[in-house]
């Protein structure tokens, strides 16, 4: 093992990395983008789960304008009323699941219309019902409690799941599509005619990927924190080095993927096949509490997963690293798995 | 000998692509694989290269089988090859440079294969012809010992050609030993000391450019439009060639062949006369041109 063969692999690598502006350019954007979407989208309001048509109204009036519906259920949160010219339009839009539940503009109407293959209109129903009762002055039956603790922002929530997914995006896409490139140029095989060995080629790959990683993240974390003031509970020294296992795991997974193969389409397809699994049930966008239980088991094959589990303990719990070392762990045997199979796997030629 | 290969053997499921080559090369001299395209000779040297594994055979170099130093005394130029991207021409030479142990002083090297003006280029901003002299510094960039050359001169305008010869030419008074594969019968003429004609995967003539342009071929060469003859070419000429669209008449006798050919009425217009080269070498081996 040369280090100095391996250093000018690292350093190449670097280069391209800085110089390709595009792309450069969008690894910091397009998190960036995601979170100020989401950030914009919330705008520190709520957001309304359930769509009702509410009809006769001017289809291009304001929400809200000239709503004359049951007060209680009017005012029901997270619910979007929805104008609609008419009876007939309104249960076509039912048919098509583009609302949940319909009703009349009048405060007096008992009328409802629901699609009874939509689980949205049947919570509606209920609710709607429930409301109904309350109106007339019947009591609630259930005693609510309050929670206890301070209450995490959902951008504080989701910000670690965004993070970690541009990690996996960048680490997959950025060693296996760009390896299998160079195999199928004829970089690889002009590399193998030097001193050059598959480990050095590998691991310049690798430290050069988690580097970028790295500097992305703090990059991101930094212009998003200016505008969205992160909660962090736990140490951020915790957090960069959970990081920091957690992109080497998936770029290690990236060097596998790059290990064989000269075809880009295929390479891609591959790449698709791992990364869109990966990034519904690593829990980046919802959580998968209730989910079936070879769904859950599946999820924990992902290193995306105990990633974004072990930042949202450290975020959002406030965690340390004795309390995530099991998520650590696991991916540190997920680094160490994919690259033994990646050097022995690899291959320089088509 | 620097390099000696024997019953080298590549088979690709029931392809053989190279049957039994061997021969041995000294050191300090150019040896050339000539053949046309298909032959064979990019599999035989990327087997010697160590780039592709034999399916039998053995290479030895300097008296062994090839050690881990081998690779840091050959220079390889691919034929077909990919560049780091996003590098200028002098951090391509730097990186790959840096790859190895034994290393030359890049300002000469940009000096000798003439990258002075482009060295601040990016390297996939260059031309065919300087693309061609960066990869030849790429395979001096660590000062080899043995240098593979496959097609260097391939796609190259003739101008550039000779350019790329002259270069290869100074690196051959240094005293390198080069391998050289081709289908450009003048480039083995004008840069090989040794050369072995290779027609489907087998080694069918060995020896001196000269040597076997002695051994199999004879007189001169007369080419004649093929239009010219108004009757079948037989019956005025016995040793004859049809190579696009000419007739090439091999004889000793260069005026009984005139005579013949005005007695049967051959329009001789358009008629050329020039001495026999490696490509009848290969004519007269195996029927077909070099470069059908």
């Amino acid at each position: 093992m040369s280090f100095q063969r391996l250093w000018v692999i690292f350093k190449a690598r670097n280069r391209e990395y800085f110089r390709d502006r595009a792309a450069f350019g969008w690894n910091f954007l397009f998190p960036f983008l995601l979170i100020a979407g989401f950030g914009l989208i919330f705008g520190g309001k709520e957001l309304s789960e359930y769509k009702v048509g509410v009809f006769p109204l001017a289809t291009h009036s304001p929400a809200g304008e000239n709503l004359r519906i049951a007060a209680a259920f009017g005012e029901t949160r997270y619910l979007q009323f929805v104008p609609i010219a008419s009876l007939e339009e309104g249960l076509t839009k039912l048919n098509r699941h583009k609302i949940d539940f319909l009703v009349k503009n009048d405060p007096a109407s008992r009328d409802y219309w629901v699609n009874d293959a939509s689980p949205k209109g049947y919570i509606i129903e209920r609710l709607f019902n429930d409301s109904l009762r309350a109106s007339a002055g019947l009591p609630a039956p259930g005693r609510k409690n309050a929670i206890q603790g301070a209450r995490i922002r959902y951008i504080d929530w989701l910000f670690p799941g965004i993070l970690g997914m541009n990690m996996m995006f960048s680490a997959l896409w950025g060693v296996g599509y760009v390896v299998v490139r160079y195999r199928k140029n004829g970089v690889l095989k002009r590399l193998k005619a030097t001193p050059l060995t598959a480990l050095e080629y590998l691991g310049a790959q690798l430290l050069s990927r988690v580097f970028l990683l790295m500097f992305s993240l703090v990059v991101v974390w930094v212009g998003c924190d200016l505008i969205f003031h992160f909660q962090v509970a736990g140490r951020y020294l915790d957090l960069l080095l959970t990081f920091l296992v957690g992109g080497l795991s998936l770029t290690a997974v990236g060097v596998l993927m790059a290990s064989r193969g000269v075809s880009e389409e295929f390479t891609s397809g591959v790449l698709n096949f791992i990364t869109w699994p990966m990034m519904f049930l690593s829990e980046v966008w919802f959580s998968l509490e209730g989910a079936p239980r070879w769904v859950w088991g599946l999820a924990q094959v992902f290193p995306l997963t105990h990633l974004i589990s072990a930042v949202r303990k450290i975020m959002n719990d406030g965690a340390d690293l004795m309390a995530v070392r099991l998520e650590l762990a696991v991916m540190l045997a997920i680094s160490a798995v994919c690259l033994a199979l990646g050097a022995r796997l690899f291959s320089w030629n088509r | 000998m620097l390099l000696e290969v024997s019953e080298l053997v590549k088979r690709y499921r029931d392809l053989v692509a190279v049957d039994r080559v061997a021969f041995a090369i000294e050191g300090g001299t150019c040896f050339g694989l000539l053949g046309p395209n298909g032959a064979g000779k990019t599999t035989t040297i990327e087997m010697i290269e160590g780039i592709i594994a034999p399916s039998a055979g053995e290479i030895r170099y300097k008296g062994a089988p090839r050690g881990a130093a081998f690779r840091e005394e050959i220079g390889i130029q691919f034929q077909q090859t990919g560049l780091l991207a996003f590098l200028t021409v002098f951090e391509t030479l730097q990186t790959l440079q840096g790859l190895y142990r034994r290393r030359r002083d890049l300002a000469a090297l940009v000096a000798q294969c003439g990258l002075g003006d482009i060295r601040d280029q990016m390297n996939d901003k260059i031309s065919g012809g300087q693309r061609q002299r960066l990869l030849l510094a790429l395979a001096l960039a660590n000062d080899p010992e043995l240098l593979f050359l496959d097609e260097p001169s391939t796609g190259l305008d003739p101008q550039a050609r000779r350019n790329l010869w002259d270069i290869i030419g100074e690196i051959k008074a240094q005293g390198k030993t080069i391998i050289l594969t081709t289908h450009y019968m003048e480039e083995a003429q004008a840069l090989c000391d040794q050369v072995a004609i290779m027609d489907r995967g087998r080694i069918i003539a060995r020896g001196t450019p000269l040597g076997l342009i002695r051994q199999h071929c004879e007189g001169i060469t007369i080419v004649l439009p093929e239009d010219g003859f108004n009757g079948p070419v037989e019956a005025v000429a016995d040793h004859f060639h049809r190579v696009n669209g000419n007739i090439e008449i091999q004889t000793t006798d260069t005026h009984g062949c005139l005579r013949r050919l005005m007695a049967g009425g051959v329009d001789i217009t358009g008629l050329t006369v020039r001495s026999p080269n490696l490509e009848d070498v290969f004519l007269n081996l195996t029927g077909r041109k070099l470069r059908a």
